[in-house]
């Protein structure tokens, strides 16, 4: 039998290349032009070259803000990634505590970004917040505005409270797709709850996993909201992170080509991520 | 009124425009390949991960870009030197990832 081809579906694809075309590759174009032209304002616009590449690659204020960055991202892996994996191993696989766990887990995820960030900023104040009476109360100095390393735990603190949530729920997930079939044979042969996780439990979460830690790793690596209204990238510098910097460039001090060069290196890191984690996923997957 | 199709606000240039174009002639090009040759030749390179054509022009943008990134970063201008290596790695990459 011939089999009839036709093409006329992909017409289907036009509204989202058109809504695609409009809210990403219109304004990208656009942030590529701003990247090698300065401005004043007005619309006008000058011609500098590949400048301000030049001068975000080579600026130290761009060095640091990437290392804080990279510090901050590889940080709130470190624990967010463990710990999802523990919580969700300690949560109940049966019975009516399981979605109580489920609904408790989503909980942190379901608030918006500004609304945590202001939650902890009053959380972590030291003169009326919980949190920070408490430590000062225990005879720590803790003062998140003045201190850079009371500012970096409270901001990593938060960014846990936040997020390790969709950890425990990819590895819940994970976890309860395990056939009973692969336990019971572990228990036949006397394996220890290490091994089962070691050999069971661990391999069949590669997948999952890796889709957390991907998510993970962007979403902290394009973090602004939470940080912003916590400490306002402050004391000083100490938590600017990227995206912080960025704004503060493009919109404080309304150097648009400086800031547009920047924000096209960001994207090319974060595509390069992205393409990495891509690839892993989809090696995984004909695994 | 101001003229919908007025795109100063976009700020364009030529060289920009140019860039633009060798992108948007860069995939045409492969629609092109794809239509003469379909399948998209799928192969195992060098990399040991499963690539099309159009995987190697995206590995082969994002390396570029890199590549002039590092080439402006550590040599300066002019950047040549970096258009040529970005056209090597190219070469390299549908050759053999």
């Amino acid at each position: 039998m011939n089999k009839i081809s036709n093409q006329r579906a992909w017409w289907l694809v036009v509204p989202v290349v058109v809504l695609v075309a409009f809210n990403a590759l219109i304004p990208l174009m656009t942030v590529v032009n701003y990247s090698v032209q300065e401005t004043f304002g007005n619309n006008l616009f000058f011609w500098h070259g590949v400048g301000w590449f030049e001068q975000v690659l080579t600026s130290e204020r761009f060095h640091a803000s990437l290392l804080r960055q990279l510090a901050f991202t590889g940080m709130i892996l470190i624990i967010e990634v463990p710990l999802g994996i523990a919580v969700a191993l300690c949560m109940p696989r049966k019975g009516p505590w399981v979605s109580v766990c489920l609904v408790l887990m989503a909980l942190p995820l379901l608030i918006p970004w500004n609304v945590v960030g202001a939650m902890w900023n009053i959380f972590a104040l030291p003169d009326i917040g919980l949190l920070g009476r408490m430590i000062n109360g225990l005879g720590i100095d803790y003062n998140f505005t003045q201190q850079p390393v009371a500012a970096w735990s409270t901001t990593v603190l938060m960014d846990v409270w936040h997020w390790t949530s969709l950890v425990v729920l990819l590895t819940y997930a994970g976890l309860c797709s395990i056939p009973d079939a692969y336990y019971q044979a572990a228990r036949i042969d006397g394996a220890s709850s290490w091994s089962v996780f070691r050999y069971i439990q661990l391999p069949k979460l590669k997948r999952v996993l890796t889709i957390a830690i991907l998510l993970r790793f962007m979403d902290s690596f394009m973090i602004y909201t939470e940080p912003f209204v916590l400490t306002g990238g402050g004391p000083g510098n100490t938590t600017t992170f990227l995206s912080i910097d960025l704004v503060k460039i493009a919109l404080g001090q309304f150097d648009l080509g400086p800031a547009a060069a920047m924000s096209l290196i960001y994207f090319l890191m974060v595509l390069l991520v992205c393409w990495v984690f891509y690839t892993a996923m989809m090696r995984n997957e004909e695994q | 009124m101001n003229n919908p199709l007025d795109l100063s606000w976009m700020a364009w240039t030529w060289p920009t425009v140019a860039f633009f174009c060798f992108i948007v002639l860069s995939i045409a090009c492969m629609a092109i390949w794809e239509k003469m040759r379909p399948g998209g030749a799928p192969r195992r390179g060098i990399l040991g991960i499963d690539t099309t054509r159009g995987d190697r022009l995206f590995i082969s943008y994002l390396g570029s870009g890199f590549i002039h990134l590092a080439w402006l970063g550590l040599l300066g201008t002019p950047l040549w030197g970096a258009v040529v290596v970005s056209l090597l790695f190219a070469m390299a990459v549908f050759k053999w990832v």
